[in-house]
């Protein structure tokens, strides 16, 4: 499975590369690849349906316990086939719908990372692996949703989707990491086997983990970043923010339901929070116009469905939510690409301005009101299925019936008046003029719609297929334990027919009524401002201002006051550190000094002072050079001859240099008030005597034996070489060296690059002048920020 | 010895700290190598000071029998001596540039100059 | 030619042409000796570098460029290149990045030749350091130009 997935990787790296070889072709070509894939996955179907369960494991990080180890089972199956299946539908039909585009390359590269990141996701076993994929699921849906970059607003909307699965991100690691350390492994195959509810940190856990899948999933308050998603192309909104990415956080909820949920925290939190967003999704769905706003409303309402019966933990909720998974998954994905077809073929975005297509589309009508059937859950499409066992589900389930079951109908009702707006509104009625002459798309954009379409109804039809072969394992997996429910299109006449049948008739009411129900919510526009979204807007705005003031205060320009509050503060941590010692004695010990020693001692004290001192600079170059070679005088007197030759030889040139460069700068001047010398002196002395007494301190405590003699012993016997200092340089440690000569070889490029490549000296062309202008605009709105 | 070196590393320091917060930027490089001095001599102290027992290997002797001067510690010191020069170098070269286009080393006055 | 090379004088300048070919043998020496004895790549380089800055001083700047022959930016490429390179061979032989190698080259004349990585790392150390400090000073030399 590691290929699997790496494969895609390899496509992707690739891809700019083919595109250029295959042209207008090269989306055709790139979809072969998933549907490879697709097949592959389902090859093991006859295998995870009789309850098999696949591990696969390369060591990565054996030392940290971070494998690429990978796990099928029906969960992940599941997810599998809808990535590759639907991927390669969208692969074709984005060859059609961006044809022509300059940056198509760019956008199958980022499609391809996504689609292997996803794969990735669903298929490890691993934690940490688990969420590499997930923050790269996370980075290359911000590259596909600023696609066109060149538009602010595509940016903004794309760093709002950045921002707020990346702080979602975040907290998830630190869930994983809590969920390693309670389990004791990062492998799911071992998480799974074990309940981690009795956990003393399973609250910090799940809340963290919540979090993660929240922000992912878009449940409320996060739910504002998906609508805005739409900014991308279609086809990305098509497979990420219906069928995939947004549900990665569902998938993660299914996956540690068995260990995690057992739990009145859990089931309460998934519930409550999933029926919000249910509600939220759905209401804002039907006020909405745009196309694609009102399928990205109502995919929230989808997910929030999914997270609500994920939260009742029965074994018909596990199945229901699987069973709906699949079926939103089928008709989402092609009311999408029916979106963008109107848009690509017709010029229409907006619900209002479409009316009438049927005759000019017809095609795309037909498929169209097959997947809103689905939505809107009508006898005999697999929609239906789901809603029948969503509403069952919900009856039976463990907690809060009637709160439940009452949001799930008028959420169904609102879902009924949104299939009717996609199902008749752009169709039926007279025919409006459309921006474009509008007719129905080629093979290829046709295709993955018709074909999802198709499985609707077939699976309607005949649910046991879908049953047998995917769903029951599953929602085994989810559930953890055997299902004995199973599904099927005809229940006989009960509550949940009844319901969905009200649900029905209010739905087509309230689509007559579209036009004055919107006028109705008006109001909740203007309630907006208390909105998630303006929350979010204010919380970066107030970012953005703090990091200005801070900069403003901290980095004011001037070195020397960085310096000073790095010093204070080390001086005052330190000191503090020092003070709180229990058994704070010094040995001060002067009886083993020799008198060359102490000679050069004094020499250096004077030095020291004097090259403090002195006005000249001439005078204190000459008293820098004493000083080196007393120093080196003390390496020698203590056993450290190599690095008394290399600090005399070092000190010669170092005089050198300076000569070279300083004897015509001026005379010191005095540049700072008494004041200020006396503070910098009583800084700069205390932090010299707060370095006296921590050497003092350290080198009386000294307890543990160093790593040294190591190096001593195998010198010769592994080193051939009787000089340790080298060979610890040249061999044991010689990565070390290596880094510092690449930072002499870096020293030596910017000497060269700061007198030799002078930006003045060029003529200045029309980049430099654009750069220029574009910098100062920064700078005065950085002003203004101010 | 230990606590003379201490006491002549604290000089060290403090002299360089003083150097370091100075406006003039020539009193900044002097205080940069006052201070790569104190830090070389700190590693060197804190690692242990021995008289006349050089890392170095007999020859047909396989490893040293006794009391050894610790061979990181010098080893790391003169990585450090050669890299501190480098960077001395660079900020001579810098300060060199920056004299030519400003004609003052007081710090102040480079404030926004670009 | 600025101020500070009107100090030439015929005994350094003389002084010089017999001392330079000496350093540079003893700069070679330190560095081949430096895996038993006090010596290495560092100082080795470092005494190079001083006597090609002996030369600098004694005469004057093109004597020591042409000295020298390439610019010493390029002796630090290929100094790095060098100690960069010094780490592959053990991959060859299926051992970690960077483990030691040594093989031992029987001569005619000279007898057994003992060859490793470490010493190429030296070496390429030895020329780093040339280079830098050399690049530095020439760059110095240049600007006052």
């Amino acid at each position: 499975m590691l290929y699997v997935v790496l494969s895609l990787f390899v496509l992707a790296c690739f891809a700019p590369l083919l595109h250029r070889t295959f042209g207008r072709h090269s989306g055709n070509v790139f979809a072969i690849l998933p549907a490879v894939l697709f097949a592959y996955f389902i090859s093991y179907l006859p295998l995870i349906s009789q309850g098999e369960l696949i591990t696969q494991r390369w060591l990565w990080f054996p030392g940290m316990n971070i494998h690429l180890s990978f796990l099928l089972d029906g969960l992940s199956v599941l997810f599998a086939l809808l990535i590759t299946g639907i991927g390669s539908f969208i692969l074709l039909y984005a060859n059609r719908y961006l044809a022509g585009h300059p940056a198509l390359g760019r956008f199958f590269l980022f499609l391809l990372i996504f689609m292997g990141a996803m794969l990735g996701l669903v298929l490890s076993d691993n934690l940490i692996t688990l969420f590499v994929f997930w923050e790269l699921t996370t980075v290359s849906s911000f590259m596909l949703i600023g696609f066109n970059h060149e538009e602010a607003e595509s940016r903004q909307k794309a760093h709002q989707g950045l921002m707020v699965t990346v702080i979602g991100g975040l907290a998830l690691m630190t869930g994983f990491i809590m969920v390693g350390f309670a389990a004791g492994s990062y492998e799911l195959s071992d998480i799974l086997q074990q309940d981690l509810t009795a956990h003393t940190l399973y609250i910090p856990m799940i809340v963290l983990i919540l979090l993660g899948a929240f922000t992912k999933s878009a449940q409320t308050p996060f739910h504002f970043w998906l609508p805005n998603a739409m900014a991308a192309p279609t086809p990305v909104s098509a497979y990420l923010h219906s069928a995939t990415m947004v549900k990665a956080g569902i998938y993660l909820l299914a996956r540690l339901q068995p260990t995690l949920g057992d739990s009145a925290a859990w089931m309460l939190t998934l519930s409550a929070v999933g029926a919000v967003t249910m509600l939220t999704g759905i209401v804002l769905a039907s006020r909405a116009t745009g196309v694609k706003k009102v399928l990205a409303y109502s995919t929230v309402m989808a997910l929030g469905t999914l997270t609500m019966l994920l939260g009742l933990g029965t074994e018909k909720a596990a199945l229901a939510a699987v069973t709906f998974l699949f079926a939103h998954a089928l008709y989402k994905g092609a009311l999408f690409m029916i979106a963008g077809i109107l848009d690509h073929e017709a010029g229409i975005k907006d619900l209002l301005k479409a009316s009438g297509l049927r005759h000019k589309m017809p095609k795309t009508c037909a498929v169209a009101i097959i997947a809103a059937l689905s939505l809107a859950g009508v006898i005999p499409l697999f929609g239906f299925v789901a809603k029948e066992l969503l509403l069952e589900a919900v009856l039976n389930g463990s907690h809060w019936q009637i709160s439940l079951i009452i949001a799930t109908v008028i959420a169904n009702i609102f879902v009924v008046l949104v299939a009717a707006l996609l199902a008749i509104k752009p169709w039926f009625g007279a025919s409006l003029p459309t921006p474009k002459a509008a007719h129905d798309p080629g093979i290829a954009m046709l295709l993955g719609p018709t074909v999802l379409a198709t499985l609707s109804l077939l699976f309607g039809l005949f649910p046991f297929i879908a049953d047998k072969w995917l769903l029951q394992a599953a929602a085994k997996a989810v559930f953890g334990g055997e299902i004995t429910t199973y599904l099927a299109l005809w229940h006989g006449i009960n509550l949940p027919l009844l319901l969905s049948v009200i649900s029905l008739t209010c739905g087509l009411l309230l689509y007559s009524q579209w036009a004055r129900w919107r006028q109705l919510t008006q109001g909740l526009e203007r309630l907006s401002f208390l909105g998630p979204e303006a929350l979010y807007n204010k919380m970066m705005a107030g970012l953005v201002a703090f990091a200005a003031w801070q900069t403003h205060v901290l980095q004011n320009g001037y070195l020397r006051n960085y310096l000073l509050t790095t010093i204070a503060t080390m001086l005052l941590l330190v000191g503090w550190a020092m003070l709180r010692l229990d058994n704070f004695h010094l040995n001060l010990n002067f009886q083993d000094v020799k008198i060359q020693e102490a000679t050069v001692f004094l020499i250096l004290l004077v030095t020291i002072l004097s090259a403090v001192l002195v006005k000249s600079f001439l005078a204190a170059l000459a008293l820098l050079g004493a000083l080196g070679f007393a120093v080196a005088l003390i390496y020698v007197f203590f056993s450290a001859v190599d690095v008394g030759i290399t600090q005399v030889l070092v000190e010669t040139i170092t005089v050198l240099l300076l000569v070279l460069v300083l004897y015509r700068l001026p005379e010191f001047r005095k540049l700072s008030s008494n004041a200020n010398r006396a503070r910098d002196a009583i800084i700069a002395i205390s932090s010299g005597a707060m370095i006296t007494l921590l050497i003092l301190l350290v080198t009386s405590a000294r307890s543990m034996e160093g790593i040294s003699s190591f190096f001593i012993e195998k010198s010769v016997p592994e080193g051939f070489g009787r000089n340790v200092v080298n060979v610890i340089l040249v061999d044991f440690r010689a990565l070390d060296t290596l880094g510092e000569i690449f930072v002499l070889a870096l020293v030596a490029i910017g000497i060269y690059a700061m007198v030799h490549l002078r930006t003045g000296s060029k003529p200045v062309t029309n980049a430099d002048k654009r750069l220029t202008s574009e910098l100062k605009i920064a700078a005065t709105s950085k002003g203004d920020a101010q | 010895m230990t606590s003379l070196m201490a006491i002549l590393i604290g000089c060290l320091y403090a002299a360089a700290i003083y150097m370091m917060l100075r406006r003039s930027m020539v009193k900044l490089l002097i205080g940069l190598i006052l201070l790569s001095n104190a830090a070389n001599l700190l590693i060197f102290t804190v690692a242990g000071l021995e008289r006349g027992v050089p890392p170095l290997i007999t020859e047909g002797a396989q490893t040293i029998t006794g009391a050894s001067a610790d061979p990181l510690a010098q080893a790391l010191i003169l990585t450090a001596i050669v890299i501190a020069f480098g960077v001395l170098a660079f900020a001579v070269v810098l300060l060199h540039r920056a004299y030519e286009v400003i004609r003052t080393d007081d710090m102040n006055e480079m404030k926004g100059t670009d | 030619m600025s101020r500070q090379f009107n100090m030439r004088s015929l005994i350094l300048s003389t002084g010089t042409t017999i001392i330079l070919p000496l350093l540079l043998l003893f700069s070679l020496f330190l560095l081949l000796r430096g895996h038993n004895e006090p010596g290495g790549g560092f100082i080795g380089g470092l005494v190079a570098a001083a006597a090609i800055a002996l030369k600098l001083f004694a005469d004057d700047y093109p004597s020591a460029k042409s000295l020298l022959r390439v610019h010493p930016l390029q002796i630090v490429g290929v100094g790095l290149a060098i100690a960069a390179l010094s780490s592959l061979p053990s991959l060859f032989v299926g051992e970690n990045f960077f483990t030691a190698q040594w093989w031992t080259l029987y001569l005619p004349i000279f007898g057994p030749l003992k060859l490793s990585t470490p010493l190429f790392f030296d070496i390429g150390v030895y020329l780093c350091v040339i280079g830098t400090v050399l690049t530095a000073i020439f760059t110095l030399v240049e600007a006052e130009h």
